[in-house]
């Protein structure tokens, strides 16, 4: 048997076809991805897509029907608003909205959340308990409620409504890396490191880091898609977006009162969240299936 | 007629890299009240067989046979409800991890008592006495006070030797023990044995022993069935097998006896079992086999007097292991 | 026991008073002139200026008025609602049952269709009916409650007629609030049918709340029950001979609880921060649609207030559910008392 060294580079190759093969045995998680990056694609050339533009009122079209109904249009697919917007182009935009919304909530609480689950978890003592206690403060207040407290102080908006749900999510991210760098503490190879001298931050976020990665990724999957419902209910409550912005949740807002007469008016923005959120949660099952050896069938 | 009839049974899983046979056309037979052991290192197949006589495989698994004939009555056309009614009752098995084999959230005495009750009906609290008597029989001391313990409060010994009592609760007439005593202590080990074994005489059972160990073949078994990745290479008297082994595997499975080990050095048998993905053309033991010729390694022998092999050994190579 | 209790709670106390700090902190992080903000929006006349002034202490320093909410909290004053000039813990406490029915409801309904259907999907793995099942409670949980609700009372209030669109009770209806809970109050009551009629606005609302719990609860009861199903012991009481009902119901369920008895735990937070949008959407008296108002109508006092008994709420509601823990997993209780 001879041992030949092995580059990182083909590792990392060798890991990523092997994630993928498992990834793809789920169907259901295929979809989901190949709907997924159709969404993204939507948002990116909204622009260019969406056949008018969503602040642009057709007065004498107002609350048409979609366009299978009787009364409804072919240019105006999925019918107008109140104010004779057509809808598909608000929902088209509004992708935008709710995909970078998704992203930056994920983004915030996860980096903040790691690094000081890392900390915690690594420093111990005093540091650790008073980050922690924070955490467990934050998650004893409903994350709907301390999103809306805190745009209520910060004052109604989309940016203000991403980083309030942002700060809700951050405790679940401490709480799973600050396990995991504990578990991973007592390796041995940590206490190698330790000795040939390495630095705090070099072990911390070279050698534990990559190694807590994975119930992270399926976490972060996980609150894309919250935080997507949850953007759409502040929105919804009048606290996030403010219309006209088209954000899917202040199109169901703004176009309550016609549910009587116009239900196309609500019914597709909500579709327009559902679908989005299936599909990444869709993906998000299939990576933590690709992950945890687990659940594997063999 | 025996009491336990096996021919041709064959097990597959079926897993994301494609189907694993883990059991491979192998034959067995057990007489009433006979001691027979199986012996193989992991991956040969040998538990899983017992579990496919037992229905206890998981859904992923496909069990085939000729025949699996216990006490007459075909096991492998029964549907679940019949095969429940002989489960337990006349065909008992116990596990090679007794401290997880017990469930955690019943006491010791529920457990026993649970077994009796599902054979013989009535009232589960009519059979504590009964409970106390057969914790007895496998050694427990202070078995009435023992009866409201959970099994985290029992060390592997005690626990393995509840599994025991669970088990024999119903008189039956066969008992598989499937390592029974691997995962415990050296010192415990010769214990459940003995209980075992003394358990067998006194009950009339038969006893089936799996077990990787040939110093516990040598000491229990009757006749003694070796089985390789699946397939049985071998199946003679435990006598006849130590003095004279006819498979070149059961050779240097004794040979690799810390007892025969000329010098210093032990006599471990190069290579590893064939996975799922390296399944050799020919015989499958022909890569590890020091009396491997061409043929051996095209094609797969064929099934001689129960020895599965193109050139059986002849001479008595093996010198007896002093049984006590 | 006791001592785990104890532990319990203790662990509690630093919680608690962060959550004070939260409350306390929020006023004192408003924009804009603190007194004219927690006057609402109805203009300040001189005597009330003193009067929030001296309530707020802003001339004292900033641990000392931190320490006297936190007494005032110790005795029961959360401060008096601007909208209502009633005290907060008094509004909270009307509006809470009916909340907490609606919870309970919600609950109830997600266990009763959710372990079954958990159940069933992981005995008959990989099947249509598994994959029906999961799929169902994917969709259940990647849906936007409020449209949900909108949607529901479209189809069956609006088209369908078959239920109510709002409220607990039909104003035809005179009933006596003896507990505050509608389903009792209305058996107690004399007035024939309005039991029937209380139950009759419960259904949406409960469907509508209970679904995100509902698939959460199919999903966690279905991966518990997997890996039970693989464990030894499971394999030990199919070597007895058992039936399929009776390892799947008492050797693999008793164990499976354990995970999802703790998921039931964390579904108060996520009940409650429905109940909000829920209550919204049907105009349900209770404490999720007093706190939206609240927050738009200003009324500083009562979102201060009610945040804080609110999340009072959900931490005494975790401890029951850790207390219920151990008695499930006898385990616990034995680590307990060896120490």
């Amino acid at each position: 048997m001879n041992l030949s060294a092995v580059s990182s580079k083909s590792t990392l190759n060798q890991q990523l076809k092997e994630f993928w093969f498992y990834f793809s045995v789920s169907k259901t998680a295929v979809a989901g991805l190949v709907f997924l990056v159709l969404v993204v694609f939507v948002a990116l050339f909204a622009d260019v897509i969406s056949p008018h533009e969503p602040a642009e009122q057709y007065r004498q079209f107002a609350k048409l029907p979609p366009a299978w109904k009787e009364g409804g249009q072919m240019q105006f697919f999925l019918g107008t608003d109140y104010a004779g917007r057509d809808m598909l182009s608000r929902i088209i935009h509004g992708s935008r909205l709710s995909l970078l919304a998704g992203a930056i909530v994920v983004v915030l609480s996860l980096s903040v959340g790691v690094f000081l689950g890392l900390v915690a978890g690594y420093r111990g003592g005093w540091l650790e308990t008073i980050i922690m206690r924070v955490m467990d403060t934050i998650m004893a207040v409903p994350g709907l409620l301390l999103a809306l407290v805190m745009v209520a102080i910060l004052g109604p908006g989309l940016l203000n409504a991403m980083v309030a749900i942002a700060i809700t999510y951050t405790p679940y991210f401490v709480r799973l890396t600050r396990a995991s760098t504990l578990s991973e503490l007592n390796r041995d190879y940590v206490t190698a490191s330790k000795m040939t001298g390495a630095s705090s931050t070099r072990l911390m976020f070279v050698s534990i880091l990559p190694n807590c990665m994975a119930p992270v990724i399926v976490q972060g999957t996980l609150s894309f898609s919250t935080a997507i419902l949850d953007t759409a209910a502040l929105g919804f409550l009048g606290m996030g977006a403010q219309a006209p912005t088209p954000e899917w949740g202040t199109l169901i807002a703004e176009n309550r009162d016609l549910i009587l007469n116009a239900p196309w008016t609500v019914t597709f923005p909500g579709i327009a969240i559902l679908l989005a959120v299936l599909a990444i949660n869709l993906v998000g099952d299939g990576l933590r299936d690709a992950l945890d050896p687990k659940l594997k069938r063999s | 007629m025996a009491l336990l009839e096996i021919t041709n049974l064959t097990v597959e899983f079926a897993t994301v890299t494609g189907s694993l046979r883990a059991v491979d056309g192998i034959n067995l037979s057990v007489d009433e009240r006979e001691i027979l052991a199986i012996v193989g290192e992991s991956g040969s197949g040998k538990s899983v067989a017992m579990l496919a006589l037992m229905g206890l495989l998981p859904w992923t698994a496909k069990v085939s046979a000729d025949s699996m004939l216990f006490d007459g009555k075909d096991l492998l056309g029964m549907n679940d409800k019949q095969r429940r009614k002989i489960i337990g009752k006349d065909i008992s098995m116990i596990f090679q991890e007794p401290m997880t084999s017990l469930n955690p959230c019943f006491t010791v005495g529920y457990q026993i008592t649970e077994v009796l009750c599902q054979h013989f009906g009535g009232k589960r609290r009519s059979y504590n006495n009964r409970a106390i008597e057969l914790l007895n029989q496998v050694g427990i001391p202070a078995a009435e006070s023992r009866l409201n313990s959970y099994p985290h409060q029992l060390s592997g010994g005690m626990c393995q030797r509840v599994m025991i009592a669970m088990m024999i609760a119903c008189q039956p007439k066969l008992l598989i023990a499937d390592e029974p005593t691997t995962a415990l202590d050296v010192t415990i080990q010769a214990q459940i044995l003995e209980l075992l074994i003394e358990l067998q005489k006194s009950h009339g059972m038969a006893l089936v022993l799996i077990t990787h160990d040939m110093a516990v073949v040598a000491e229990t078994a009757e006749r003694v069935v070796v089985l390789y990745a699946g397939q049985q290479v071998e199946q003679r008297k435990a006598k006849k097998l130590f003095e004279n082994p006819k498979h070149p595997y059961s050779e240097a499975l004794l040979n690799a006896l810390p007892e025969r080990a000329q010098d210093k050095l032990l006599n471990a048998i190069p290579g590893v079992v064939p996975g799922q993905m390296d399944r050799p053309q020919g015989c499958l033991f022909s890569p590890r086999c020091s009396y491997a010729q061409e043929v051996c390694r095209q094609e797969p022998p064929m099934l001689k007097d129960g020895i599965l092999c193109h050139f059986p050994l002849s001479q008595p190579k093996a010198i007896s292991v002093e049984s006590e | 026991m006791f001592r785990f209790l104890i532990n319990r709670l203790m662990l509690l106390v630093p919680v608690f008073i962060g959550v004070t700090v939260v409350a306390f902190g929020f006023i004192r992080v408003l924009p804009g002139d603190p007194v004219e903000v927690l006057a609402g929006e109805r203009g300040v006349s001189a005597e009330k200026r003193v009067e929030i002034l001296a309530n707020l202490g802003l001339d004292k320093p900033i641990w000392q008025q931190y320490f006297s909410y936190l007494s005032d909290v110790l005795h029961g004053d959360l401060g008096v609602s601007v909208k209502t000039n009633r005290p907060v813990v008094e509004e909270f406490f009307e509006l809470f049952p009916a909340t907490a029915e609606l919870a309970i409801c919600a609950i109830i309904f997600a266990i009763i269709i959710g372990v079954p259907a958990g159940i069933i999907a992981a005995l008959k793995r990989g099947s249509k009916i598994d994959q029906g099942i999961m799929g169902i409670s994917l969709v259940g949980y990647s849906m936007p409650i409020f449209w949900w609700g909108l949607l529901l009372i479209i189809l069956f209030s609006n088209t369908l007629n078959l239920t109510p669109v709002s409220g607990r009770l039909s104003f035809l209806f005179d009933v006596d609030p003896v507990t505050g809970f509608m389903l009792i109050d209305t058996l107690l009551s004399d007035e024939k049918g309005s039991f029937l009629n209380a139950l009759h606005h419960l259904v949406l609302p409960t469907v509508v709340l209970g679904t995100i719990p509902l698939a959460v609860i199919a999903r966690q009861t279905r991966s518990a029950m997997l890996e039970v199903l693989n464990e030894d012991y499971v394999r030990t009481a199919r070597a007895k001979g058992l039936s399929t009902f009776r390892v799947v119901t008492i050797h693999a369920l008793r164990n499976a609880m354990i995970t999802v008895v703790t998921v039931i735990g964390l579904m108060v937070a996520i009940l409650l921060a429905g109940a909000i949008l829920t209550e919204t959407i049907f105009g349900w008296p209770g404490i999720g649609k007093w706190i939206i108002f609240s927050i738009f109508a200003r009324d500083y006092y009562a979102v201060q207030g009610g945040l804080l008994l609110i999340a009072l709420t959900i931490m005494t509601v975790n401890l029951i559910v850790d207390l219920l823990y151990g008695f499930i997993n006898p385990r616990i209780l034995h680590k307990k008392d060896k120490s």
